[in-house]
């Protein structure tokens, strides 16, 4: 990111705190496989034990119940995996998971794999117009066979439109039946209160780079009495769950990060949700058949503050995305495929929404660097850059064709 | 200018790309996505539309410093070009897709999206170039490097597709563009050229066409001597036959004079594949249809040349368009063999491109030729 760039994309990745990059840099001059019995090994040791306390306290949880993976994705996987085999070998009849239809991809593609390679049924469950779990569906889902359900994962809050799920109801609904909840929280730390006691919550995703910590580093928190299946087999660290040498400066800034994250969100979600505000508000101005994907109520228990989901009709996003780039303007079309085709997303897609609105949507979020120079920026941008991408959305027959998809 | 660099993952497209920013243009590269499962790796072969592909013309947009996407037109390319090529194919005709695509794609679909978005100008790395006179209209001329010359494939393009088009390696040969790659720091430099159709990977297109169009999408057939009506063979659905193939007619024994047969004819709704010596695929007569032309209808018949396949040598022709425009009539002074329907006669004055048209049928009208 360059010195000019107007950055929009903090829920793709947000740009380290300073004490997050002093906190890492500093142990990357320390010497000491924290694994180790000597002196070095105890020092590096007492700095991952004092990071996993620090993560405890922000996030509610026992220092013990936290398991440091390399990021979201592993943490899902750990998560979905491991809780679905271990539930299984308790009990042959749990072939079920639950979850919504608008899970990150780091959960969705796990299910898939369970269900095409180990035999699970996965029940991907339907959301409103506003993508928010339609807690009706899980609540028939799970009655009727509770006792087939290996486990539930609802995320905490969406990633592409921001919506806050009912993860406590979900978590009374299923526990009920003794069935444990898993919860991708990646989007949600630092953003909105998240205590992982107080949720219930089994199992918690959680990952550095989005809260102001460095790439590469997560976590999964998960209660000490849950069995997971280990995914990496090795040395044994963390509890045998994850084994691998543990990355000691990676750990310390993800904890400092977390520590600030938490500790600045109350202030942060006012800030940036009154930002979040103004933005749409005054690209409506400017586009004023753009609308605003997700939850109206911008309250901090239905949309997350920095998240403002728009779409453009008649523009396909990824030429608006584009234009803007050219611009020095960075934001996000939702999800991309690995050759970096734009696919319509499956988040819209749930929610109702036809492949052509899911295409001309864009996401601009915002986060702890954000300004009102930022979204002035793109205020100032926006109406040229949409009339081009109308333009060539008239040329590519867009908005005409009669298969969007 | 604003300029749009179509970059395949080649090393070509790569090149001009380079020299579009050397020549001071700001310049945007993309990837068109073609294929409807990118997914799919394929080793050691080489086409669009892989993952890998990407990859690489992502590595040489860095490498030159400009910002490049990915633009998915999979959709048009399976309707445009590769549903009219199992068309073409099915009626017996044989396609060529690599002008579909230009025509309907690259210099259609992509640069009209381009404009719309801002840009002056689409750049390829077609071998090929455009001379502009003052205030005049602009040419397409043949490459300087005659065994790289994609004029041809070009031959689609009318004036307005022309005046947004750029094809900086006209004027080189392809070792210097390798060459150049190669000093520029691009990982493609000694990449493999791409396969004749992008889209069937290893290049079997007969047994592409089998699968796509699935048994008994096109009638069996007997394989007929031409003179004697005699039958030689059968086939089990003429895929892929194309007039003045000789290889893998399977027919058990040699001919009386022991002379090779070639396929001289296919009837779609028989299924009966015509063969016969050499010489009777010779043809001086070309008729045309869907003309397009690069700047206007000529007016009058025009002495030029002709060249009927890519990397086809040029004959020296008449070309006569009729006075509704619709069709073309080309008199071979040389005659040529082989020609099939569905290929396309793209006519030269000089190294200059006159236009094109499809060719629907071609025969023999001297006794001489």
């Amino acid at each position: 990111m360059t010195e000019d760039t107007v950055y929009l994309d903090h829920a793709a990745s947000t740009p380290m705190y300073p004490e997050a990059v002093a906190a890492m840099t500093e142990q990357l001059t320390h010497l000491g496989n924290p694994s180790s019995l000597h002196a070095s090994g105890r020092a590096a040791r007492r700095v991952v034990e004092e990071s996993r306390e620090t993560i405890a306290r922000a996030l509610g949880c026992r220092p013990g119940e936290v398991v440091f993976t390399s990021g979201g994705t592993e943490s899902d996987n750990l998560a979905l995996k491991g809780l679905f085999w271990a539930r299984r070998a308790q009990d042959p009849r749990r072939t079920r998971i639950l979850a919504s239809s608008v899970e990150h991809h780091a959960v969705l593609d796990p299910l898939h794999w369970l269900a095409e390679h180990e035999g699970a049924e996965v029940e991907l469950l339907p959301v409103d117009a506003l993508g928010r779990l339609d807690v009706a569906a899980l609540r028939d889902s799970l009655e009727r066979d509770p006792d087939s359900v290996a486990l539930v994962s609802l995320m905490w809050a969406n990633n592409e439109v921001g919506t806050v799920q009912p993860v406590a109801d979900a978590v009374a609904l299923a526990h009920h039946h003794g069935v444990p909840v898993h919860t991708d929280a990646v989007q949600a730390v630092g953003q909105v209160p998240v205590d992982f006691a107080a949720s219930g919550v089994d199992a918690l995703t959680l990952t550095a780079h989005k809260v102001g910590g460095p790439y590469g580093v997560g976590a999964l928190v998960v209660r000490r009495d849950l069995d997971v299946t280990p995914q990496l087999h090795g040395g044994g660290q963390e509890r045998d769950i994850r084994s691998g040498t543990i990355d000691t400066p990676a750990i310390a800034g993800f904890a400092r990060a977390v520590e600030l994250a938490v500790a600045r969100q109350a202030e942060h979600a006012v800030r940036v949700s009154a930002l979040r505000d103004r933005l749409v508000a005054r690209l409506q101005e400017k586009v004023p058949d753009a609308h605003l994907n997700g939850d109206p109520d911008t309250g901090l228990d239905h949309r997350l503050p920095g998240n403002a989901h728009l779409t453009f009709p008649g523009c396909e996003g990824d030429s608006l995305l584009m234009l803007l780039d050219a611009r020095g303007i960075a934001c996000s079309t939702g999800s991309a495929c690995s050759a970096g085709v734009p696919q319509p997303s499956h988040v819209l897609l749930a929610m109702g929404r036809d492949a052509e609105q899911a295409r001309s949507s864009l996401r601009f979020s915002l986060g702890h660097t954000s300004t009102e120079a930022d979204v002035e920026a793109l205020v100032g941008a926006i109406a040229p850059v949409v009339e081009r991408a109308r333009a060539a959305g008239v040329a590519a027959g867009f908005g005409t064709s009669k298969k969007a998809g | 200018m604003r300029v749009l660099a179509a970059m395949s993952g080649g090393v070509d497209s790569a090149v001009a790309a380079a020299r579009a920013v050397e020549a001071g243009h700001d310049v945007t590269g993309i990837h068109l996505a073609l294929s409807r499962n990118p997914q799919s790796y394929r080793t050691g072969a080489r086409g669009c539309c892989t993952i890998e592909d990407s990859n690489d013309a992502r590595r040489a947009a860095d490498a030159i410093g400009i910002p490049f996407y990915v633009w998915d037109l999979s959709d048009r390319f399976h309707e445009d070009v590769v549903e009219d090529f199992l068309a073409e194919y099915s009626s017996g005709r044989t396609p060529n897709p690599c002008l579909r695509c230009n025509e309907k794609i690259k210099f259609a679909a992509v640069l009209d999206r381009a404009i719309a978005l801002g840009f002056d100008a689409v750049a390829t790395g077609h071998y090929a170039r455009l001379v502009t006179g003052e205030d005049g209209p602009v040419e397409l001329h043949r490459a300087v490097d005659p065994g790289k010359d994609q004029s041809y494939v070009l031959g689609v393009l009318t004036q307005e597709q022309l005046a947004h088009s750029m094809f900086p390696l006209g004027g080189s040969a392809k070792t210097e563009v390798r060459d150049e790659a190669e000093r520029r720091g691009l990982q493609v430099a000694r990449k493999p050229d791409s396969h004749d159709i992008c889209f069937i990977s290893d290049g079997d297109t007969a047994g592409w066409l089998r699968e796509k169009l699935g048994p008994g999408a096109l009638p069996s057939g007997d394989l007929v001597d031409h003179a004697s009506g005699e039958v030689l063979g059968s086939h089990d659905g003429a895929f892929g036959f194309t007039i003045g193939q000789r290889k893998g007619l399977r027919i058990g024994r040699p001919a009386d004079d022991g002379r090779p047969r070639y396929v001289l004819d296919i009837e779609p709704v028989s299924g009966t594949v015509t063969v016969g010596p050499r010489e009777e695929l010779t043809v001086d007569h070309i008729e045309g249809i869907r003309p397009r032309w690069c700047d206007g209808v000529p007016t009058a018949s025009l002495h030029g040349t002709v060249q009927l396949r890519a990397h086809g040598e040029e004959h020296r022709a008449v070309v006569t368009v009729s006075p509704s425009g619709d069709d073309v009539v080309v008199e071979l002074l040389d005659p040529a063999q082989g020609i099939a329907p569905g290929q396309a006669a793209v006519v030269y004055d000089g190294t200059r491109v006159v236009g094109s048209c499809t060719i629907s049928s071609a025969s023999r009208t001297r006794a001489d030729a």
